[in-house]
């Protein structure tokens, strides 16, 4: 009963998908990252696009927009990543963000306790204004800062579980993780149009798939991915308490 | 003799408002331009961008930063000592008296000073009056009550009341520009001791930033723009592109494209001008947001000389990895962030098509001649002002002032004061001080700052400011910006 109502909600998601000349699947998905201010999205994200980092980077105005195209196996995801401004006068704004987002990076910073909470607010402003089903990931960044740490890992991660969200932590500083939660959110994406295109390609990307692709990765090593995570892509479990292994679908 | 004839850099309209710098400044907003933007072309839509609610402001933790109680005590004096010395302090606090900004020095621990601050003024206000400065010890204590929040100065510089008050009023239109006037307002009607550091968390940066900028840019004491030298073709082509290319678009009412602290072009809506002192703010934004430069970015400006009750949506992105020019696409239309991608997208084909990008290339990589390259041996520097444009030109720096700059900045200022002190402004100034001679000259077209050498001819000063006056006329059409494209 529950995989009925998983797999309607799925076949739901506007995700578009276009074809090119070689018969490539691009794959488009508009992601958002929120959290506190000063947590390091804007940091994680010129890690990522620009493998730089600044530790005396600006406050993000409003919020900055990039796109990331990322190949998985055959197909190419083009993320339209918004790097969201974490102060709280920006607010008022930031729905227009995530409205219609396919994906979410929740941020915060493991040595501010604070910027945990207020990632959970975030979550809830989520859930109260989000009707479609959304990739969450509860990200952990400043792990280069562990003799700081306050949040642990195993409170992050059951909270994580409790709202469907996979686990990640992070340091943006030393380049670790970031690689991975890119990649994730795309193949993420990428299950989620295959689910909405056709039926035959549903089991095509499988937890154990995501797993040993990112087990190749070569910066495993390097992070912390709780070994517990479900993978649950509607937001709408959320609402109603279920946690959904990806697995069933 | 007709000097009067040549004025460069006039033109009959203007491409920005043109009031006088020292005209009053209290409430000459334009209120409600939004409004009518938004209710011209789509009257259904009531949406207000500004209605969101703060009455979640109650329930937020307080995480004011605490104070540091570790410092030894004598530490703590030499480092009062220090601090008490600074040339120019500026302070912003809530009408109740909660401090909000300190230039230097945490605002905690000067909490007892804000109340000082703020018993004095409503000292004075209990009297139905109001505390404009106290000079004492060389000191100008200047304060700016600006509701609902009050500004003071404290500056040992030479810098009239007016200029200081000036300068609290871009801090002021800083904040209103990050918050909108109404929601201040708001704010403190809902709660009187609210504390608004919280919202304005990075904005000091800004504030910190306008601070030495406006000291060090001219722009801020003339209340004028300086163009980048551009010949008329080009810069209308590039103002044609920009146009073009958001024909399609409704709604757009500033775009405007800037490198290098200088305007490259800006187009507007037709019935609506920007204020010299929105620019600036611009600029300063610009500038100190180096994140503009890699990512595009989607930001909410609010221009409190245009109106100061709302935002304006800005589209902001360099125009590319090889031009180093900022374009700002300002809207009324907060999801409009994909269609401006777009016309950005096309303004750059176009401009990269008519050679434009390497003209900016070629006139950013090329500096202002200064005065000797120019032919005016005797001059040092200069400002010239365009009244009726609002822009003005300088000539690059050159010896001695480019390792002193403070030294011409505070000349400038003297020569200012001098024509716009309230009590006698003089319309002809000349001094001959022991490192250089000095003249300001206010007409009804122009202001004109010179700094001569020290041994210029009197006699000679008249027909020096005629050929300077004549070369500047001569090359107009590049030094301003003397068209005005609108959408």
């Amino acid at each position: 009963m529950l995989q009925l109502t998983q797999c309607e909600v799925i076949s739901n998601i506007p995700v578009r998908v276009n074809y090119d000349l070689e018969n490539m699947k691009t794959i488009i998905g508009k992601v958002v990252i929120l959290g506190h201010q000063g947590v390091g999205k804007t940091s994680t994200c010129t890690r990522y696009v620009e493998k730089t980092f600044n530790r005396h980077i600006s406050p993000t105005i409003g919020a900055s927009f990039f796109i990331s195209r990322i190949k998985v196996l055959d197909d190419y995801v083009k993320l339209q990543i918004w790097d969201t401004a974490g102060q709280e006068r920006f607010k008022a704004m930031t729905p227009m963000f995530y409205r219609n987002a396919k994906a979410a990076f929740l941020m915060f910073d493991i040595t501010s306790e604070a910027s945990f909470n207020s990632m959970k607010n975030w979550v809830l402003e989520l859930r109260r204004n989000v009707e479609q089903p959304m990739v969450l990931c509860v990200l952990g960044n400043k792990i280069d800062l562990a003799e700081r740490r306050v949040v642990s890992r195993d409170e992050a991660l059951a909270y994580s579980k409790t709202i469907g969200a996979r686990y990640f932590e992070i340091s943006a500083m030393r380049d670790q993780g970031i690689e991975i939660v890119f990649k994730f959110v795309a193949m993420e994406l990428l299950r989620m149009s295959t689910k909405n295109s056709s039926a035959t390609s549903l089991k095509v990307y499988n937890t154990e798939n995501v797993n040993g692709v990112m087990a190749s990765s070569s910066e495993l090593e390097a992070t912390d991915i709780g070994n517990e995570e479900i993978v649950n892509m509607s937001i709408n479990s959320i609402a109603h308490g279920h946690t959904v292994p990806s697995r069933c679908c | 003799m007709s000097y009067l004839d040549v004025e460069p850099g006039a033109a009959g309209e203007s491409l920005l408002l043109t009031t006088d710098t020292n005209a009053t400044f209290d409430n000459q907003y334009m209120s409600s331009s939004l409004e009518e933007i938004k209710n011209e072309i789509e009257p259904s839509e009531t949406e207000d961008s500004n209605n969101e609610s703060i009455s979640n402001v109650t329930t937020y933790e307080e995480n004011s930063s605490p104070m540091s109680v570790d410092n030894e005590d004598h530490e703590d004096r030499i480092q009062d000592k220090k601090w008490a010395l600074m040339d120019k302090h500026i302070f912003v606090l809530s009408l109740a008296g909660k401090p909000i900004y300190s230039r230097y020095g945490n605002e905690d621990k000067l909490a007892w000073l804000f109340g000082v601050m703020q018993t004095l003024v409503s000292f004075i206000q209990s009297n139905d009056d109001n505390l404009i400065s106290i000079s004492a010890g060389g000191i100008n204590f200047v304060f700016s009550i600006k509701k609902p929040l009050i500004l003071v100065a404290v500056s040992r510089k030479q810098e009239s009341v007016q200029q200081l008050q000036n300068q609290l009023n871009y801090i002021y239109n800083q904040i209103a520009s990050m918050l909108t006037t109404s929601k201040l307002i708001k704010i403190y009607e809902q709660r009187q001791n609210y504390d608004l550091r919280r919202l304005l968390t990075g904005v000091e940066r800004l504030i910190n930033h306008l601070l030495d900028f406006a000291e060090a840019e001219p722009a801020f004491l003339l209340g004028a723009v300086q163009c980048l030298s551009l010949s008329s073709s080009k810069r209308s082509n590039i103002s044609s592109a920009i146009i073009s290319s958001c024909s399609k678009i409704k709604n757009i009412v500033f775009a405007i494209l800037l490198a290098n602290n200088k305007l490259i072009t800006l187009v507007r809506m037709k019935k609506y001008s920007l204020h010299p002192s929105d620019l600036h703010l611009i600029f300063n934004l610009v500038q100190s947001t180096e994140s503009f430069k890699t990512v595009e970015s989607w930001a909410p400006i609010c221009l409190p000389r245009f109106d100061s009750s709302g935002f304006l949506y800005g589209y902001v992105s360099y125009l590319s990895e090889d031009c180093q020019a900022c374009l700002l696409l300002l809207t009324v239309e907060r999801d409009a962030f994909h269609t401006l991608k777009e016309a950005k997208q096309r303004i750059v084909e176009k401009l990269r098509r008519n050679n434009c990008l390497e003209a900016i290339n070629e006139s950013l990589a090329k500096p202002d001649v200064n005065c000797a390259e120019s032919g005016f041996l005797e001059v040092r520097h200069y400002l010239y002002k365009s009244k009726s444009t609002a822009q003005f030109y300088q000539p690059s720096v050159s010896p001695p002032y480019n390792k002193y700059g403070q030294v011409l900045t505070d000349l400038y200022k003297r020569l200012h004061q001098g024509l716009h002190c309230s009590a006698r402004p003089l319309k002809l100034f000349f001094e001959r001080r022991a490192n250089e001679a000095i003249f300001a000259w206010d007409t009804v077209g122009f202001e004109l700052y010179i700094i001569f050498e020290p041994l210029v001819e009197t006699g000679n000063v008249v027909a020096i400011i005629t050929r300077l006056l004549n070369w500047m006329k001569e090359r107009e059409d590049n030094l301003f910006h003397l068209q005005v494209p609108t959408f």
